[in-house]
Formats: C-alpha cells, sequence, structure tokens
C-alpha cells in the first residue's frame, strides 16, 4: 500500500500490506507555463506544486485538498478528491493528462499524454483517478493547470433554512455570473449560502454586485486575505472537529435532500457539514463520539443510492474506504483481475 | 462457424428483431459497409436495426454465444475507421435509439440513447438555458454514442474538455451481455473513474445504451476576433501571446492559405483570401467578465501585427465566421478528389516548428498539405490532398501521414487528439507507448472481452494483421477481406 504526505490514512488501511513509502519521490519533473501543463512525482507535496504555479499566476482548478496538512499528488489523485473550487472548470478526472505507475504484477506502465489533448489508447490516467491505490501505484502525474483569476471575493448569506439555502443556491448557480464556488455550510444560525466569483478585477465589484442582486437578501463580503483564508479553512477540514470522521459524498441538488433525510433518520440533524462545488459533493463531518453508528450509516446511505467516501477517520472507525452504494462491480473485477491478478493491493 | 451454426445464428437474429430489421447481402448492407475514413471497406455478415437497449443486450448475447464478433454503429462519421465493420461480423445500427429520455434544468444533465445526433442535446436543452459543450465538426449529423467511443472533441477542448469531461453516468452492456451501470448523475464520484475508462475505449468495451450528459450554462456574451496574418507564423505566435496573457479563450482556431481560399469558396465566410494564416479566437462567459478580457485581448493581438482584423459584429456573423472553420474538412475535399486527415496534437509551443515541417515533408513528397487547427490545444489537422486515380499518390499520402504521426510522437504530443486510433492509426499506438504500456491495456482489454468480440481489430497494433498505411495492397485487402474504393 503506497504511504505519501499521510493526511488521508483511513484510505490508506490494507489488512496485512506493506507500507511504501513514497514520500521521498518528489519533484516537479517537468513545468511549462506556456503549454499549461505540469508533471510532479507522485510523493511531491501539493503545497510545493501549487507555490511553483503560483510564482506563474497559475493553479491546480480541481482545488486540491489538505495542502497546507501536507497532502501529495500520488495521494490526491487516488483519492479523487477536489475541493470547493471545482466547480469552475473540474474535478481531478478533467485535470489529469497523463500518469506512470507501477502495477500489480510490477510493471512500469504509463497511460495519456503530457498534451492537454489526447485520444489515444485507453484513457488510464482517469482509471487511477479514485483508484485509492488499488489498481496501482502512481509515481507520476501531469496535471493542466490554468491562469489564476486576477482577484477574487465571496458573498454570504447567513441563517437560512435549509430548502431556502438550497433554492437561493439554485437561483445564482443558473444565472449569468460565473462562479468559483458555491457552499452551503451548516452553522449554529441555520445554512450560510457562501459564493466565490473570481476574475479580472476592475470587473470583480460589478459582478459580485450583480451575484447579490440575484439573491436579493443582506450579504457580507469577503475580500482579499479573508477570502483566501475561508477557503482554505473549507479545504483544510477546518470546520470539522479533529477526532470526527470527514465522508465525501457525490451528490445533485437534486439529491442533497436524501442526505438531510438520511441524516435526521440517524438523529445527525446537528453533525457538520457542507453541500460544496454547487451542491454536487457533501463534506459530512461525522463525530467521533458516533464511530459505532457508521455501520448503520453504511447501510442507510446504500438504500438512499448514495455513495461516501471515507476521506478521514479516526483509527476506532472500521477499515471500510467506502460506504454506501456502489456501481460498476463487474467492470471494475476485471479491471484488477487485469491490473493486479495476485490482488496484491487489496481490492475494492 | 459451420455454415449449419452461420445459418442458425442468423435465423436467431431473425426470429428476435423480426426480418425488416435484420439485414444481409450486398445491396442492403452497401451503406454500412464504410465510414468517413473511405479508402476502406469491409462487409459484416449482417447489419441489426436496434429499436431498444433489451435488443441491444439480446443481440451482443446472440453474438457472445455464436462467438460473433459486433460493433456498434452511429451515422458512420469515423475518420478513424473505428466504425468500419470487421469482416463476417455484425454491425448494430445504433439510429433508432434516439431518444432524448430526460433534460433536468436542476441537475444540469440530460440522460439519452446513444443515437441520439450530437446537437440534438443542445437543442434540447436550449430552452433551460443550457448546452452540451463537445462541438466536433460533424455535430449536426454524429451520434453521442460514436462521441462517447472516440472521446471526441471540437473547437473548445482547452477551456472545457472533451467528451469525456461532460459523461456523467452510464448503462453498458458489456461484450458477453452483462449489463452495468457506470457513475452517476454527479459531476463528483468516489472509487476509481470507470465511466472515464470506458470513453474512449473506441467500442472495445461494450456498447452504451443509456447515457447521462453534463450540461453547460449558456454563455451570456460571446466575443468572437478574426485576425489575419501575412504568414501562418505570426498568426501562431498571437496564440502564445494571448495563452501568456493569462487569458482563458474558450476556443482559438487557425486556418492556412489553403483552407481559406477553400472555405471562403465554399460558405463566403468572408475570411481574406490573401491571408496566409488566419485565427479565430472567442471568449465567452458574462457580460462584464468578457468586457474585461477583451479589451485585453485586443491589445495582446495588435501587438502580433495582424494586418487585418475583424470583430464578429453580432450573432450572425459569429455563426459565419465558424461556419467557415467548421465546413473547411468538407471544402478542402472539393479542392482534390481525394484527402486524408490526422488529427495528431503537439504542445503549443511547438505548433510553428509542426507546421514548418509539415510544409517541408509535403513540398518532398510533392502533396498539397492544408491546415486547419484548434491552436489553443495544438491540435493539428494536415488535410493531405492527394488523386487517388494516380498511380502511386495514395501511398505517397499514406507516408506522409505517417511521417507526420512520426513528427507529433517526436515532438512530445500524441498521435491523436480526437479522432481515436480505430483502423487508422493502429501502428503508430506502439510507437507513441512502450510495450509495458500496451500489454496493461490489451490484459485489461482481454479481461472484460476475452472472446475480443467487440469491435475485434481496432485500436491495437496487430503483428498478425499488418498497417492499413503500409505500402501495396493491404492483406486483408490482397485476401479479398477488404477493399478500397
Amino acid at each position: 500500500m503506497p504511504h505519501g504526505g499521510g493526511t488521508k490514512p483511513s484510505l490508506a488501511v490494507v489488512d496485512g500490506a506493506e507500507v511504501l513509502d513514497l514520500s521521498a519521490l518528489t519533484g516537479i519533473t517537468e513545468y511549462l507555463p506556456s503549454e499549461y501543463t505540469v508533471t510532479a512525482l507522485a510523493g511531491t507535496r501539493l503545497a510545493d506544486v501549487a507555490s511553483r504555479l503560483a510564482a506563474e499566476g497559475q493553479y491546480l482548478p480541481f482545488d486540491p485538498l489538505l495542502v497546507d496538512a501536507g497532502s501529495t499528488v500520488g495521494g490526491t489523485v487516488a483519492a479523487g478528491a477536489n475541493g470547493p473550487g471545482r466547480l469552475r472548470y473540474g474535478g481531478l478526472r478533467d485535470f489529469l493528462l497523463a500518469v506512470t505507475f507501477v502495477d500489480g504484477r510490477g510493471e512500469i506502465v504509463r497511460g495519456g499524454a503530457k498534451v492537454v489533448k489526447n485520444a489515444a489508447g485507453f484513457d488510464l490516467p482517469k482509471l487511477m483517478v479514485g483508484s485509492l491505490g488499488r489498481l496501482g501505484i502512481l509515481t507520476e502525474c501531469t496535471f493542466k493547470v490554468f491562469p489564476h483569476p486576477e482577484s477574487c471575493a465571496t458573498v454570504r448569506v447567513a441563517g437560512m433554512a435549509f430548502d431556502e439555502a438550497l433554492e437561493a443556491a439554485g437561483r445564482v448557480g443558473s444565472g449569468a455570473v460565473e462562479l468559483e464556488c458555491l457552499d452551503l455550510m451548516y452553522g449554529l444560525a441555520g445554512w450560510d449560502l457562501e459564493i466565490r466569483i473570481g476574475g479580472r478585477s476592475f470587473a470583480l465589484d460589478a459582478r459580485l454586485k450583480r451575484a447579490a442582486d440575484l439573491l436579493d437578501m443582506d450579504v457580507t463580503t469577503l475580500s482579499s486575505d479573508a477570502d483566501a483564508n475561508h477557503w482554505r479553512t473549507r479545504r483544510e477540514f477546518g470546520w470539522a472537529s479533529p477526532d470526527a470522521s470527514v465522508l465525501k459524498l457525490p451528490l445533485t441538488p437534486a439529491t442533497a435532500g436524501t442526505l438531510e433525510q438520511v441524516l435526521a433518520d440517524l438523529a445527525a440533524s446537528q453533525v457538520a457539514r457542507v453541500y460544496s462545488a454547487g451542491v454536487q459533493q457533501a463534506f459530512v463531518a461525522w463525530p467521533g463520539a458516533r464511530v459505532a453508528d457508521l455501520p448503520s450509516l453504511d447501510r442507510a446511505l446504500a438504500q438512499s443510492k448514495l455513495t461516501a467516501l471515507m476521506l478521514r477517520a479516526p483509527t476506532a472507525a472500521p477499515n471500510q474506504p467506502i460506504l454506501g452504494y456502489r456501481t460498476g462491480g463487474e467492470l471494475l473485477r476485471r479491471v484488477e483481475q487485469a491490473l493486479d491478478p495476485a490482488g496484491r493491493f487489496g481490492r475494492l | 462457424m459451420t455454415t449449419t451454426d452461420a445459418a442458425d445464428f442468423l435465423d436467431a437474429l431473425t426470429r428476435r428483431l423480426g426480418p425488416d430489421r435484420v439485414l444481409t447481402g450486398a445491396a442492403p448492407m452497401a451503406a454500412y459497409e464504410s465510414d468517413a475514413l473511405t479508402a476502406f471497406r469491409a462487409r459484416p455478415r449482417a447489419v441489426v436495426l436496434v429499436d431498444s437497449a433489451e435488443e441491444v443486450v439480446d443481440v451482443v448475447r446472440l453474438c457472445a454465444a455464436a462467438e460473433v464478433p459486433f460493433l456498434a454503429r452511429g451515422s458512420g462519421t469515423s475518420l478513424s475507421g473505428g466504425s468500419l465493420p470487421v469482416h463476417d461480423g455484425v454491425v448494430i445500427a445504433m439510429n433508432r435509439l434516439n431518444r432524448i429520455l430526460e433534460v433536468d434544468p436542476v441537475r444540469r444533465t440530460a440522460v439519452v440513447e446513444p443515437g441520439v445526433v450530437n446537437l440534438a442535446v443542445s437543442d434540447a436543452a436550449e430552452a433551460y438555458g443550457l448546452y452540451y459543450s463537445p462541438d466536433p465538426s460533424s455535430q449536426s449529423v454524429c451520434t453521442i454514442g460514436g462521441n462517447l467511443a472516440f472521446n471526441s472533441g471540437g473547437a473548445h477542448c482547452l477551456k472545457y474538455g472533451m467528451t469525456s469531461n461532460h459523461v456523467l453516468g452510464l448503462e453498458v452492456v458489456l461484450p458477453d451481455g452483462e449489463v452495468i451501470e457506470l457513475g452517476g448523475d454527479s459531476l463528483e464520484g468516489v472509487g476509481p473513474d470507470l465511466v472515464g475508462l470506458f470513453v474512449g475505449s473506441e467500442g472495445l468495451f461494450g456498447i452504451a445504451t443509456k447515457i447521462t450528459l453534463r450540461l453547460l450554462p449558456k454563455p451570456e456574451t460571446y466575443f468572437t476576433l478574426l485576425a489575419a496574418y501575412d504568414s501562418l507564423a505570426a498568426a501562431g505566435e498571437a496564440v502564445a501571446a494571448v495563452v501568456a496573457s493569462g487569458l482563458l479563450p474558450g476556443a482559438m482556431e487557425i486556418m492556412d492559405n489553403l483552407a481559406i481560399e477553400a472555405a471562403e469558396a465554399a460558405v463566403g465566410a468572408g475570411y481574406p483570401l490573401d491571408a496566409e494564416g488566419l485565427l479565430i479566437v472567442e471568449l465567452e462567459g458574462e457580460k462584464q467578465q468578457v468586457a474585461a478580457e477583451s479589451e485585453l485581448l485586443l491589445e495582446v493581438v495588435r501587438k502580433s501585427n495582424p494586418y487585418l482584423e475583424h470583430i464578429a459584429s453580432d450573432p450572425d456573423d459569429r455563426m459565419r465566421i465558424w461556419k467557415g472553420r467548421k465546413s473547411a474538412f468538407s471544402a478542402v475535399g472539393r479542392l482534390s478528389p481525394d484527402y486524408i486527415v490526422q488529427d495528431g496534437v503537439v504542445p503549443r509551443s511547438r505548433l510553428g516548428e509542426a507546421l514548418t515541417k509539415i510544409q517541408h515533408l509535403g513540398e518532398e513528397h510533392g502533396i498539397r498539405v492544408a491546415n486547419v487547427f484548434h491552436a489553443g490545444d495544438g491540435n493539428l489537422h494536415p488535410l493531405i490532398l492527394f488523386d487517388g486515380r494516380v498511380e502511386g499518390e495514395l501511398e505517397r499520402a499514406e507516408e506522409l501521414a505517417g511521417e507526420i504521426l512520426r513528427l507529433c510522437i517526436d515532438l512530445g504530443g500524441s498521435i491523436t487528439g480526437e479522432h481515436g486510433v480505430g483502423m487508422e492509426k493502429r501502428q503508430y499506438l506502439g510507437e507513441m507507448f512502450d510495450e509495458a504500456d500496451l500489454d496493461a491495456m490489451r490484459r485489461i482489454r482481454m479481461a472484460i472481452d476475452p472472446g475480443e468480440l467487440a469491435n475485434r481489430g481496432k485500436m491495437f497494433p496487430d503483428a498478425e494483421a499488418p498497417a492499413l498505411l503500409s505500402h501495396g495492397p493491404h492483406p486483408l485487402e490482397a485476401a479479398g477481406v477488404i477493399s478500397r474504393e
């Protein structure tokens, strides 16, 4: 089982597996700002990649999580973990161009190409997104990168009821204003709607006003450092208690209510959670004191056709990276058989 | 398969679909023997016209039981020979599976059957202010199923990605007839991205019967700029300057003089006929942002010294500019009895170098090459013009096409940006990837389809069936299995 920055240990536990420490496999091997591509070895910390890109005014638009905490290139791809900023241009699957990995037979395999468009051969880079180290050990990844917006700011409406917040999110999300982030955060006073806008500086105020007009509610605005810090806290899970399990759940504005119902049924309506990236994913902080109820959550999610990835978990949690509903099992079994016939990486 | 078995197989197909929807014999099947890679034809055993996903499943199961190869076909617009029939196999014609099952403005998704035409998705989404982004030049006829199998692109891939970036969920018939669900309707997923693996697998993993597509909000406004240059290199430098400025245009396209001339003759797009390089740059998005970006774009482009610039004045003017670009392939076709189009990719900063080398290669071979390309993502489209009736010209054109693909590999790019490998570029896949890479892909194929029934003979370089683009008649051609028009 490969091990990078150790920021998501619950995804890297396989009974009886040897740990392969990749933390020394570091370095940006190629960065061509004019090509919008960057290539780095799997153990490279994303913080290092991000600062190198920032020096050229570029960034990773999938908005990786736990960057300050030390997550690495390989671990992020294997977890398939995108942040709130994936709303604007897409997630890892949209920005991973090429991979090199070692398969279960010890063969070095390359897939994709280090150019922004390519349709040659099977799309192995996409297969590696979310593969949790079970199909191969990533050694190098090439990403597409984009120019960073000149400046960003956030408007926030606080303390709404869930349905009201969801409706407002739909209204502003389908309006003409292009958003970097659109999150619904559960707080003490109810639901906060947070909208981040980025782009050319001198058009920013007019666009913020336009978004606020669409909401037609009292808004507060976060700019410069306050804006950056706000979203950094979101990405670093600073809003979740350190002993909580953090789960990621793919969903849509139409199924967010289903998750709310699942949580209510389990008497968990008070847990910290956020519907992120235009309500395309939820992050739920399952309380450390309720670790024993995770199997019930697993069953309830499966019944509701919802899936969760255990991004972070206390050691007491069951060793199960994916909870709830699953698709594609038969295809996955065949792919596992092809890339790891002896099952050395453990099966998903 | 014995004659009796073959007859039993056809009987079984006919019992399931009725005699009217099982085509056999030369005349009824003629239209299905070739696709947009017109140099080759192959005769299938039968063509079946399916009406439902259940029929696709049953046909695949009958094929699996009888070990008969099969492939799905939409409108047959593949430029790489991807929908060329497998000799003696079954062609499953998907065109009747053309229902748009749902457009959901809240989820911003469309659920469609594979035979739906690309442009029909945007048409159906328009009422909600949404559209489907991938826009291959053939979008008025090509189907979503084919787009999915070959991971089709278009002019807007740098910013918005290819087909795979817009497919969220699938219902799939595996080559043994097992039906599975992949992905869902969220932009996010958990576990390995199997939808991503399936898209672009060139029909080798089976057939998608239901597809959930992601829709995007229609941009509020466009800013479309046409700039004419007295050299192709100058147009290429302008693209580099736009990229360096931090702008992210939705599309950047370049056409050379031959392509301009052809497009102008075909549709009268208002292109300047004396330009050596014509650049189309388009910004799109919300008004305030586009207004701010367009000032910067004009400043950057003017520094690149175009001798003429034109800003699209209204939506009609914009459509005219794009019509010229999208008709360029067929227009260039009018200049020459035959042509081959390649779609290799090079790193954007090496576009100038690639174009100069392509020009030299063309001169060396005594063959004219027109260039139309997606400059924003380095995706070339050299159109190699030849006359198949002149002895040796096809071979020279194919040789040139091969050298261009090798050039793309040497410059660190790819042999195909959006057309796929198909039949046409099989031998070059092994030059782009190492043996271990191909072996991993082969193992995945064999684990999913051990009988190699789904679109047999495509994508993988195969020592048993030498390359299509080699000198002289193809061995399959010599054996009478396939033939050229």
